[in-house]
This record gives structure tokens, C-alpha cells and sequence, in this order.
């Protein structure tokens, strides 16, 4: 591990593009960030590359054309890597929690099993010490009766406790960097302040660095140190997740009017009014 | 404008052994031109209420009583142009092959309307949509313009009660804004009676003035609109979430 001071990651300029029929298409644009030991969110509407940076962090895209001034994880940059290397960071040193625990589970293995799995594949141990490490684990996300939750099948869950498992199972070995995309968008408001709030002291606790990825900002204000706001594939604006009240850009400050509030007025909601000139790449500003 | 009177209502689903009551013995009134509120969390029954009211599940116990009238008396055609409803999810509930056209014909040809052309345009601009619009398919349009054919879908037969399954909750909110301003305001110019089951308080406090707390099936608690801010709710249940949502929504 490196001294607990420096960057966990360290991306700058990434580009990502899809192929399509007739070419290329820029998904994500010039995104350019670091990550110490925190919480950073990204927000942003669906279609504005969110997920994409975090998948693209995670080398999780095959298809899909990365480029990067640098994208370097722990100082080790992340492009560079054979994807046999890859294999011994992804799920070891980073992890990504996905959005819906009914999808993400492999439906037809035991969820302990699958918990466990994880440690089996990147520690030399018995299967017994990554049953004992899962049992723990379990535990630790305050899964109340892990003996018994560790035979049943995914169908056999509540959502809330499924995610609380994906977060078990991300968590097991230790990471260093979890992307968190959309972690608790399924959930119900109670199940969802529980689930986060067992995310952030596990991450708090462990100094893990934390993205995450989420269109929600009320979610994103209340529980990251930092949150950049994306638009078209674009970073446009980058703030502590305390100031969001003096956003400047004019889409941040669309998307805080464009949410109703318990207790707020019954005017009508302003609507974003986008303008293409939120489009052009920000190369100069930055 | 008609009211809704829903009493005693209860259903069971599953059979032998795993029958289930989802609601054992549920009641309520939504008075005429009012939009009520259904929140609880993901099982309490809430979307299982509005299709007993729409008659999507057909085999529930008590009464439903629209405008005084019996739900079970009123013919299908005279059910149909008197409730329809709007769905969760805008990619799931239009039909991909079917164009704008073919999903707005269908209830007129159904119900014999005449003008079906200017039918069609007049309820495409009250959802706001341009009336080239017509001849796109879904996947020609984007997650909010489908929830706009959803609702115009719903308006073209001029019902007088809307009732509204979780109608934002798959979009953004940037677009939540937009549905939530045209619905308000079809409310204003139309007279409808809305029932809006939704899990964010924040919505109902926007579109509803009165909600009712479900959990288990069950209506612990209906409250007024002011009581999100005077705190006034007393079942420790409607308590807890109310008090979750707005610690949820207080930073901001």
C-alpha cells in the first residue's frame, strides 16, 4: 500500500468513445480528476457518462475506446495494464457496487458463496477461512443472522439486504477504491438511509477513496466530501458537496431548482432550459 | 369530476398455502377534483390498490364506488372513459412497434370517437409535444416525451379520474420537473382527481393535499399536506418515514 497521503487515483483528460455504426461516439469528454481518501460524487442525468467514467475506471468496457493523459491508480497507470494485471486489481484493490442487487447476484449460487468467492480468488486460503472472513463480513454490514442469510439464493433477499450483501462482497478484500454506481436508487427511503449509512462508516472506518455515482443530489450533498457535476460527457462543475448552494454553473443550479422540496412551494418547478453552449468542450476554462 | 370511495377493500393472491393478503381490509375517499397521495414502502400494497381500481386484478372483496356509482355496475366502455391510469416505467408500458398514432387511435376506435385526427393533436399539445410527433416510435423518443404519450394515452378519453403509479420515478429530475408541472397543471384546467402513489414524500407534497401512510397492506395514517411540516403525523410508523424523508431532504 502507498503512504496513506497520496492520491488514490489520478485521471487526467479521460476520453471515452462507443463504437457505433458509423463510427465513433464521445461518451465521456476530457474528464480530469483526483481522489484521495474521500467520498466523491458524480452526478448528473442519464446519458451524461457517469457510469461510463466509473466503468471506464475499472476497465470494464471492451468495446469501447479509452483514452487517457492518465488515468494512474495507486501510481500504477491503469491503461498500461495487460488485462491478466488487471484481473489482480479489479475486485482486490478497486471494486464497483452495482445498482440492483436483484441483477447483480448470480441468481442460482448461494449469496454467502458468492460473498466468499471473492476472497477465495485473490488470497491463498481455505475455503473454510473465506467462509469465516464472509461470516464476518456479513456481520459487519449488520446483517443480523449471518449463519442463516448465508445459505439462502438471491430471490430470498429483500433488496435492501441484497445490496448490503454487494457491499459485504465488495468490501471483503480490502480495497482501496470503491465505485459505488447508483448504489441505493432501488431502495426505499428508510432501507436507503441504513444502507448508506453502513457504506459510510465501513468506508470511513477502512480510509477507503469512494466514488460515487448517483443522480440524486440530495443523496450526493448529504453523504460525500466532494461532487462533480456532469453534462454531455463533460465535467462541467466541480465542489465541495457543502457549497452546493453556490454552484455557479447554470445546469447545477437547474437541477437543485428542478427538485421538489418537503415543505417548498407549490409554484411550478423551474424546467432546465439547455443550451448548446453547454456542450462545447471546456478545454480553455480548464 | 367524480369522487372515489374505496371501502372494505381486500385481496388475496397466490394460491392453497402461499395465499397472501396483500390488503386485508383497506378504506378511503378521495372527494372530487382532489389528488391523494399513496405512500409506503416497495410491497405495501400501494400500486395493488390503483389496479384494483382500474380492475387490472378483478377478483377483490368490498366495494369501489366512483362518483357514487359502484365500479362493478359501470360498463367497461363507461369504466374506461371514466378512469385511466399511468404507469411506472415509460419504457415498459408503450408498445415497441406501435407508433405515437397507433397508441393514441386505439381507445378512440375502442370507443367509437368521432374527430379522432383533431382528437389526437389537441391531446399531444396538452402533454406539450408537437404534433409531428405522431408517426415516432418509442424509441424514437426520450424517457420523459414517452411518459408525455403515456399521459396523453390516458387524457385522450377524457377521463375524470387519473390514476398515477409511480409516474416519475424512472426519470430524471430534471424531466420529474416537467411531468410533475404538466400534471399540476392538466389538474388546474381539467378538474381531475389524481390518486398518486409515489415513495418520495417531496412529490406528494408537491401534487398531493392529502396522502395516506400504507404499510402491510394496511392505512395507518391519513394525513394532511401541512403535516409533513408541522410534524403532526402520530403512527410511529408514518413518524418514522416521514421523519426519514426529511432528514433525506433537509441539507438541502
Amino acid at each position: 500500500m502507498i503512504a496513506p497521503t497520496g492520491p488514490i487515483l489520478n485521471v487526467k483528460k479521460l476520453n471515452v468513445s462507443y463504437r457505433t455504426e458509423t463510427g465513433y461516439t464521445d461518451a465521456v469528454r476530457n474528464v480530469s480528476f483526483t481522489l484521495g481518501r474521500e467520498k466523491l460524487g458524480i452526478v448528473g442525468e442519464s446519458g451524461s457518462g457517469k457510469s461510463t467514467v466509473g466503468r471506464a475506471l475499472m476497465r470494464l468496457l471492451p468495446s469501447a475506446r479509452i483514452t487517457a493523459e492518465r488515468m494512474d491508480f495507486e501510481g500504477t497507470p491503469l491503461l498500461a495494464l495487460k488485462e491478466k494485471q488487471m484481473l489482480d486489481i479489479r475486485g482486490r484493490r478497486m471494486s464497483m457496487i452495482l445498482q440492483d442487487p436483484k441483477f447483480s447476484l448470480n441468481p442460482i449460487r448461494r449469496v454467502g458463496d458468492q460473498v466468499a468467492e471473492s476472497y477465495l480468488i485473490h488470497f491463498k486460503c481455505s475455503k473454510a477461512e473465506a467462509r469465516a472472513k464472509a461470516m464476518s463480513m456479513l456481520e459487519a454490514v449488520q446483517i443480523r443472522d449471518p449463519e442463516r442469510v448465508y445459505n439462502l439464493y438471491p430471490h430470498e433477499v429483500s433488496g435492501g439486504m441484497g445490496q448490503r450483501i454487494m457491499i459485504a462482497m465488495m468490501l471483503l478484500t480490502d480495497p482501496d477504491l470503491v465505485i459505488a454506481d447508483e448504489p441505493t436508487s432501488a431502495l426505499d427511503v428508510t432501507v436507503r438511509l441504513q444502507v448508506l449509512n453502513i457504506l459510510d462508516t465501513l468506508v470511513s472506518e477502512r480510509g477507503i477513496g469512494l466514488i460515487m455515482i448517483s443522480h440524486d443530489l440530495n443523496l450526493v450533498r448529504n453523504f460525500c466530501d466532494r461532487v462533480l457535476i456532469m453534462y454531455a460527457g463533460q465535467v462541467v462543475e466541480s465542489l465541495k458537496a457543502s457549497e452546493l448552494g453556490k454552484a455557479q454553473h447554470p445546469y447545477t443550479l437547474g437541477l437543485l431548482a428542478a427538485q421538489p422540496r418537503i415543505g417548498g412551494s407549490r409554484a411550478p418547478l423551474s424546467v432546465l432550459d439547455r443550451q448548446a453552449a453547454w456542450e462545447t468542450p471546456l478545454e480553455a476554462v480548464q | 369530476m367524480k369522487s372515489v370511495a374505496v371501502t372494505n377493500l381486500s385481496i388475496a393472491l397466490g394460491m392453497g398455502a402461499n395465499v397472501a393478503n396483500i390488503l386485508p381490509d383497506l378504506s378511503f375517499e378521495v372527494e372530487k377534483g382532489e389528488c391523494f397521495g399513496l405512500i409506503g414502502e416497495s410491497g405495501s400494497g400501494k400500486s395493488t390498490v390503483l389496479r384494483c381500481i382500474s380492475l387490472l386484478l378483478q377478483h377483490w372483496r368490498g366495494d369501489i364506488a366512483i362518483g357514487g356509482t359502484s365500479l362493478r355496475d359501470l360498463s367497461v366502455i363507461d369504466r374506461c372513459r371514466t378512469v385511466q391510469m399511468v404507469f411506472q416505467d415509460p419504457y415498459g408500458s408503450l408498445h415497441p412497434r406501435h407508433s405515437v398514432r397507433t397508441v393514441l387511435q386505439e381507445p378512440l376506435k375502442i370507443h367509437k370517437l368521432d374527430r379522432r385526427q383533431e382528437r389526437m393533436e389537441q391531446a399531444l399539445e396538452e402533454v406539450g409535444l408537437p404534433i409531428s410527433f405522431l408517426d415516432r416510435f418509442p424509441h424514437q423518443l426520450s424517457g420523459g416525451q414517452r411518459q408525455r404519450v403515456a399521459i396523453a394515452r390516458a387524457l385522450i378519453l377524457e377521463p375524470d379520474i387519473l390514476l398515477l403509479d409511480e409516474p416519475t420515478s424512472a426519470l430524471d429530475v430534471s424531466v420529474q420537473a416537467e411531468i410533475l408541472n404538466l400534471l399540476s397543471d392538466l389538474r388546474r384546467r381539467r378538474g381531475f382527481t389524481y390518486i398518486l402513489v409515489s415513495h418520495d414524500l417531496a412529490v406528494v407534497d408537491y401534487m398531493c393535499d392529502r396522502f395516506a401512510v400504507m404499510q402491510a397492506g394496511d392505512i395507518v395514517e391519513v394525513l394532511d399536506r401541512s403535516a409533513l411540516v408541522n410534524d403532526s403525523a402520530t403512527h410511529p410508523y408514518a413518524r418514522e418515514l416521514i421523519s426519514a424523508s426529511v432528514a433525506y431532504d433537509r441539507a438541502s
